[in-house]
């Protein structure tokens, strides 16, 4: 019933909002979309990666390939961006599968500076200085920026729905089972690599839609920005401080997050210290995070996932 | 006063009760046996003891010290050393290497790698290969051996018999009758119920987690032993 | 011969990986854990440093007297406060909260020290040069950075191969549980293990400091290089981690000769081939992969 009014209230946002805050809601779609995409990853399939940042620069600067060099219509080129994002998760994984646990972790880090040293010494993609969106220029600043947040509305919706969906589903089951004991998911027959498999390319299609909607945004992109660490580190304290294992939890952190930057915007390492020193607090003192917090107080649960799962490993209940 | 004194010891794995109400005692000195089928909990008692499991502090007295709960570690220097089920030899060390790793902590006594190279010549033979390459019977022998370097005045012995021939659990058993000559204070669990009864003095049997018999094994019959044991 | 000299170079720079990665695969190979806060706690022993030296009036080198033992007893006190909370958790608490510490060594480096960039200046011996005949020569500091790299190897190697805790720390590693039985605190040999780890990490900071210049956002390419000739040289060989501090240093060098913006991604591209080709690295000892 919240969630309608919500969605009613955002849709509607063009006819009595400013620009400023159309963008800064597309930022925290954005990050709040990164932030699922990460929990899914990690909290779900018990892959930690901190090389999102990848996906993030290469839907980036795919949307822009795609809407200057091949003209496609900018809109289009988002979730277009996204399949390409897609499509380089299967080499990406190819090999930092080859790793587990920390050193996974490290391998995915490392592939994204891969990507983002091949694209800083590439011509066509404008070296270190990046490259301007320009298919956008003949369209209104005003339809623009309408359009932009709304399509970043219906991404931010569908991530939320695809994410639920698939938690629900025979897959999202599988995954949790494989988080609890991969041995133990394997002797009942599911296919773990698949499994896992899929859920990252699924994720870096999220997350390169979401570095392309990003650049939509911004309209101008380069390789230190767009393959920053921070398009891992704002998720996963998101993440962590909202509460890993949960799809309550990034909306919660993402929120505080916003939060905090507002009220620290003049003192940029300030809150990045506050922000890093809060994720360390919970994983150290409470993991469920603050919507764990939550739902121990009162038994709420906005989106009922069937299994509601525990970070100490002790399995599911129901 | 006994040495080793345990109490209405009562363990859990997690929600599971594994031991109900366990009493047991053991002399300076002294052999005491605990056997039982799979499962009645001889294991959980032992790991009790050494300090793997939590258990209330007065649960388990040693030499009139409240030890319960205190970390296996901590035990370790107090002189309650547990040969562990399954040998656990660790693999990457030589033989000498895991006999070395027991005196950790250094604690004073007649066990030296000297010693315990006498008391298992086949040891010595073998000093510089892995671990991993000896056969299950020289493994437990290792195993032992490295308990004894630690010079433990509480030695617990977990089911040393398990998957050897018994040609090579009556040379374990020779060794034991040594190294309980030595006087020190040993606990034996094992499924090998007649070696055991030969060698120690004071017999428990463990059924489904509580004590069903106690007693000096000349004083009991195979009848009694066997209702105890199984149940029946 | 420029090519021999850039080898050249590509070796020396290779001792300061292998220190570097000495420290990470110390800590991965007796705890399991990957402290991705690694390469910042270098750069932290390097600022350190520059404190030595600009209110002690220390030299580069004295400032070390200081600055290990220090990073010692910080990374005894990391372990025994935080670190230690998180056993018997899984994988994910560990990566999270060294990656939640790398993000705050670097913000408060940057709150305390600003963006400048530093450099430790060790009294001239960075420039002076040694010739080994022919056109070649070669710096003093590059040499004696390989020469450090190789002495603490050598030391590691026999604390792990030869004395008692070196034997705790291999036992605890194979079989925590059963090591507890031998009377070994884990907790306090992880706490030892990584006052041993920063101990060597904040020399590798040091010397890096004098080498090049630094800022509060050198910490993570470090991490980097450190894994990777880690990774090339193959898990649980010590001397492993010098060939790929080597091959990678190697790498960048020879890559930054053929186009400047080459050098680093050189070296990533070799891990990567490395990787490919030959995963368990070029001197594999261990029994697990990562």
């Amino acid at each position: 019933m919240v969630a309608a009014l919500a969605l009613a209230a955002a849709i509607s946002l063009p006819a009595w909002g400013d620009a400023s805050t159309m963008r800064i809601l597309v930022e925290f779609i954005a990050l709040l979309v990164l932030a699922q995409m990460w929990n899914l990853l990690a909290g779900y399939a018990g892959l930690v990666s901190i090389g999102q940042q990848a996906y993030v620069g290469l839907g980036g600067y795919a949307l822009i390939v795609l809407a200057d060099d091949f003209g496609a219509n900018p809109f289009l080129a988002v979730p277009l961006a996204g399949l390409v994002t897609a499509a380089l998760a299967l080499p990406t994984a190819a090999i930092v599968f080859r790793f587990r646990g920390g050193y996974f972790a490290v391998g995915t880090w490392a592939i994204a500076e891969v990507y983002r040293l091949l694209i800083a010494n590439t011509a066509a993609l404008g070296r270190g200085s990046g490259r301007t969106l320009k298919a956008v220029f003949p369209l209104t600043r005003e339809s623009r920026e309408v359009t932009t947040y709304l399509l970043a509305l219906a991404v931010g919706v569908a991530a939320l729905v695809g994410v639920y969906l698939v938690l629900r589903s025979r897959h999202g089951l599988g995954l949790m089972a494989i988080r609890d004991s991969e041995p133990g998911s394997e002797t009942l027959g599911i296919d773990v690599f698949r499994t896992k498999l899929a859920v990252y390319v699924a994720v870096a299609f999220g997350t390169g839609v979401t570095g392309a909607l990003v650049y939509l945004n911004l309209l101008r992109i380069s390789p230190d920005a767009a393959f920053s660490i921070n398009w891992t580190a704002y998720p996963i304290f998101i993440a962590v401080i909202g509460g890993l294992g949960t799809l309550e939890g990034p909306l919660v952190g993402a929120a505080l997050f916003f939060l905090v930057r507002e009220g620290l915007s003049d003192h940029g390492a300030w809150y990045m210290i506050l922000l890093g020193s809060l994720a360390v607090g919970v994983m150290l003192v409470y993991p469920h995070g603050l919507w764990g917090l939550v739902t121990s107080r009162w038994d709420v649960r906005l989106f009922p996932v069937q299994r509601r799962v525990r970070l100490d490993g002790g399995g599911a209940d129901p | 006063m006994s040495f080793l004194r345990v109490r209405r010891l009562s363990a859990f794995y997690g929600s599971f009760q594994a031991l109900f109400d366990v009493s047991l005692e053991a002399s300076e000195g002294e052999t005491v046996a605990v056997i039982g089928a799979n499962g009645a909990g001889k294991t959980t008692c032992l790991r009790a003891i050494a300090g793997v499991l939590p258990v209330p502090a007065a649960a388990v007295c040693l030499a009139g010290d409240p030890v319960g709960g205190r970390p296996a570690h901590e035990l370790v220097g107090r002189g309650v050393v547990m040969v562990p089920e399954g040998r656990r030899i660790f693999p990457s060390l030589t033989v000498e290497e895991n006999l070395l790793v027991g005196a950790y902590r250094s604690r004073p006594g007649p066990w030296t790698l000297a010693r315990v190279y006498d008391l298992f010549p086949i040891l010595a033979a073998r000093r510089r290969q892995p671990g991993p390459n000896l056969s299950g019977g020289e493994q437990q022998m290792l195993a032992i051996g490295r308990g004894l370097m630690a010079n433990p005045r509480l030695l617990l012995l977990d089911e040393i018999s398990l998957g050897l021939a018994p040609l090579i659990v009556r040379d374990l058993y020779r060794a034991l009758r040594t190294i309980a000559g030595e006087g020190t204070t040993t606990l034996v669990v094992d499924q090998d119920v007649s070696q055991i009864m030969e060698l120690a003095q004071r017999v428990y049997c463990l059924r489904k987690g509580a004590v069903s018999l106690e007693g000096r094994p000349a004083e009991l019959t195979r009848a009694r032993l066997a209702a105890a044991y199984f149940g029946v | 011969m420029p090519w021999v000299d850039t080898v050249l170079q590509g070796l020396l720079l290779g001792g300061l990986y292998a220190l570097f990665a000495t420290g990470l695969s110390l800590i991965f190979g007796v705890m399991r854990i990957v402290n991705l806060a690694h390469g910042d706690l270098s750069i932290l022993a390097a600022f350190l440093a520059v404190v030595a030296v600009e209110t002690l009036g220390l030299g580069a080198f004295a400032a070390l007297v200081l600055v290990v033992p220090l990073m010692a007893a910080l990374g005894y006190g990391l372990q025994m406060l935080v670190l230690n909370r998180l056993l018997g958790r899984g994988i994910l608490p560990p990566i999270l909260v060294t990656f939640g510490l790398s993000i705050i060594v670097q913000n408060t480096l940057l709150e305390i020290f600003s963006a400048d960039s530093r450099r430790l200046d060790p009294g001239g011996i960075e420039t002076a040069s040694v010739s080994l005949g022919g056109q070649l020569a070669v710096g003093w500091f590059p040499l004696i950075t390989l020469a450090v790299a190789v002495a603490i190897l050598a030391g590691l190697q026999l604390l792990i191969g030869r004395l008692s805790l070196g034997r705790a720390f291999r036992a605890t590693s194979d079989d925590q549980e059963t090591a507890e039985l031998m009377g070994i605190d884990n907790r306090r040999l992880y706490g030892l293990a990584m006052a041993l780890s920063l101990a060597i990490v904040a020399v590798a900071g040091v010397f890096l400091g004098i080498r090049t210049t630094f800022t509060f956002a050198s910490g993570p390419d470090r991490l980097l290089f450190a894994f990777e000739a880690v990774i090339i040289g193959g898990l649980g060989s010590l001397w492993g981690t010098l060939v790929g501090g080597a091959v990678l240093g190697i790498a960048q060098t020879v890559g930054a000769r053929v186009s400047p913006g080459w050098g680093i991604l050189t070296g990533h591209l070799v891990f990567l081939a490395v990787l490919l080709l030959r995963p368990q690295g070029l001197f594999a000892k261990a029994r697990r992969v990562a």
